[in-house]
């Protein structure tokens, strides 16, 4: 049985958890609104882009001369993983469905022969897939100093991944991130981004094309793969930010509950104390 | 007709304009109302869009441009106000293109980068 002391420091110390928790719980609301608007405010460019391609991709399709970034190298050997995860904590299950979806697909590649790569974007991803697939392991992207993404953090990403494309070290790319549904819902996803799949073509007006079409494509395709790695890294941003909300939501609540019952174990406690002393008091009394 | 600078990160011009001057890879143009749908690459050049009261200029890097009979919608990775593009920003630019062009296989494209921008720093310099 804790004393009366041991119980009033545990719901003091549990009140501050709270505290911790509740503010933890509206910065991530903040954070939250304005990672949407940012995603928000990306959309257009990004509909646009892969409406263009689609469009572009259908009409010069996956022949010979079409450009490796669509075509793809011709093998389906080495598979690059890149895992995009969070650099700090406390957010609930983001990190660890992200991480289950990616071992899930390391696990099947590996069963079919196939060679894996894993890339991570963010320290969370970066331990817990460096434990159980170290040797795969090839390097890591690190956004720590990052308070916002940019455009040029995407474009940092993507430059890598298509150089190691073009130097053979990769045959398909695959982006793994929360797709943002709501504060209580995001959904793992795995994107394949090389060889470019495009959903959805539109084959409306005929357009004139200066240069020509190859020659356009070729300039986009790396600007699409850039484009998608940004989309990513702000779906997972406000993916995050949401995830950590519900937690800390969570975490509140819990908080409380366990004040109320420490409160009530701490009442009855002193209750019990009041009515021992009466009764000792009285019997003294009646020993007289 | 309508006119749409929109960026990885966020709208950045939506307007109505009379024409629009575009810096395209083969040459520059101008698009009016009823042009025909084209896909326009870009070069690093200044993109003038005028309404009646005035003209909006922006430098872009690169990216291209929808032509449509109503609308053009310009793709950019970057645009900026010509009024921001100081000497020392369009010098920022010139040191990445030619650390760019120091790396790029397609030397060519990068050199003729590296040309288009000292071209605006030139002319925007001449005001």
């Amino acid at each position: 049985m804790p004393s009366l002391k041991d119980l009033k420091n545990r719901i003091g110390s549990v009140k501050n958890t709270r505290k911790i928790t509740k503010a933890m719980q509206m910065v991530a609301a903040a954070k939250l609104r304005r990672a949407q608007d940012s995603a928000e405010a990306a959309r257009p460019y990004a509909d646009r882009m892969n409406a263009v391609m689609g469009a572009l991709a259908a009409s010069v399709g996956t022949g010979d001369g079409a450009p490796k970034l669509l075509a793809g190298s011709g093998a389906d050997k080495v598979h690059l993983l890149v895992v995009m995860t969070s650099e700090r904590g406390l957010c609930g299950g983001f990190n660890t469905t992200i991480v289950r979806l990616a071992r899930a697909k390391v696990a099947e590649l590996l069963a079919a022969g196939k060679t894996v790569k894993i890339l991570t974007v963010g320290k969370k991803g970066r331990e817990q897939m460096k434990r159980d697939y170290g040797q795969y392991y090839v390097g890591h992207v690190d956004l720590t100093a990052v308070k916002r993404v940019g455009y040029a953090d995407a474009l940092g990403i993507a430059r890598d991944v298509i150089a190691r494309f073009e130097h053979g070290e990769a045959d398909v790319v695959t982006l793994f991130y929360n797709r943002f549904q709501s504060v209580i819902s995001q959904i793992p996803t795995a994107q394949q981004v090389i060889p470019a799949v495009f959903e959805g073509a539109e084959t409306t007006a005929s357009y004139d094309y200066e240069p020509g079409e190859e020659a356009i494509l070729a300039d986009l395709l790396p600007r699409n793969v850039a484009t998608q790695v940004f989309t990513a890294l702000l779906e997972n941003a406000a993916s995050e930010q949401g995830a950590r909300m519900s937690a800390m939501d969570n975490a509140t609540r819990n908080a409380g509950d366990m004040i109320n019952k420490l409160t009530v174990v701490y009442n009855r406690s002193r209750q019990a104390a009041i009515t021992k002393e009466l009764i000792e008091i009285i019997s003294g009394a009646e020993a007289l | 007709m309508q006119v749409d600078i929109v960026t990885p990160e966020r709208r950045l011009l939506s307007m109505a304009a009379n024409e629009i001057q575009i810096p395209g890879a083969e040459g520059d143009l101008t698009a009016m109302a009823g042009h025909a749908p084209a896909m326009i690459g870009l070069r690093p050049g200044i993109l003038r869009a005028k309404d009646g009261s005035g003209e909006k200029a922006y430098v872009v890097t690169g990216g291209f441009a929808e032509v449509s009979a109503t609308s053009v919608t310009i793709l950019a990775e970057m645009a900026i106000p010509v009024e921001e593009a100081t000497p020392a920003v369009l010098d920022k630019l010139l040191s990445d293109a030619s650390e760019a062009a120091a790396v790029n296989p397609s030397k060519d494209a990068a050199d003729k980068a590296f040309a288009d921008l000292a071209a605006i720093k030139a002319a925007l310099s001449g005001h």
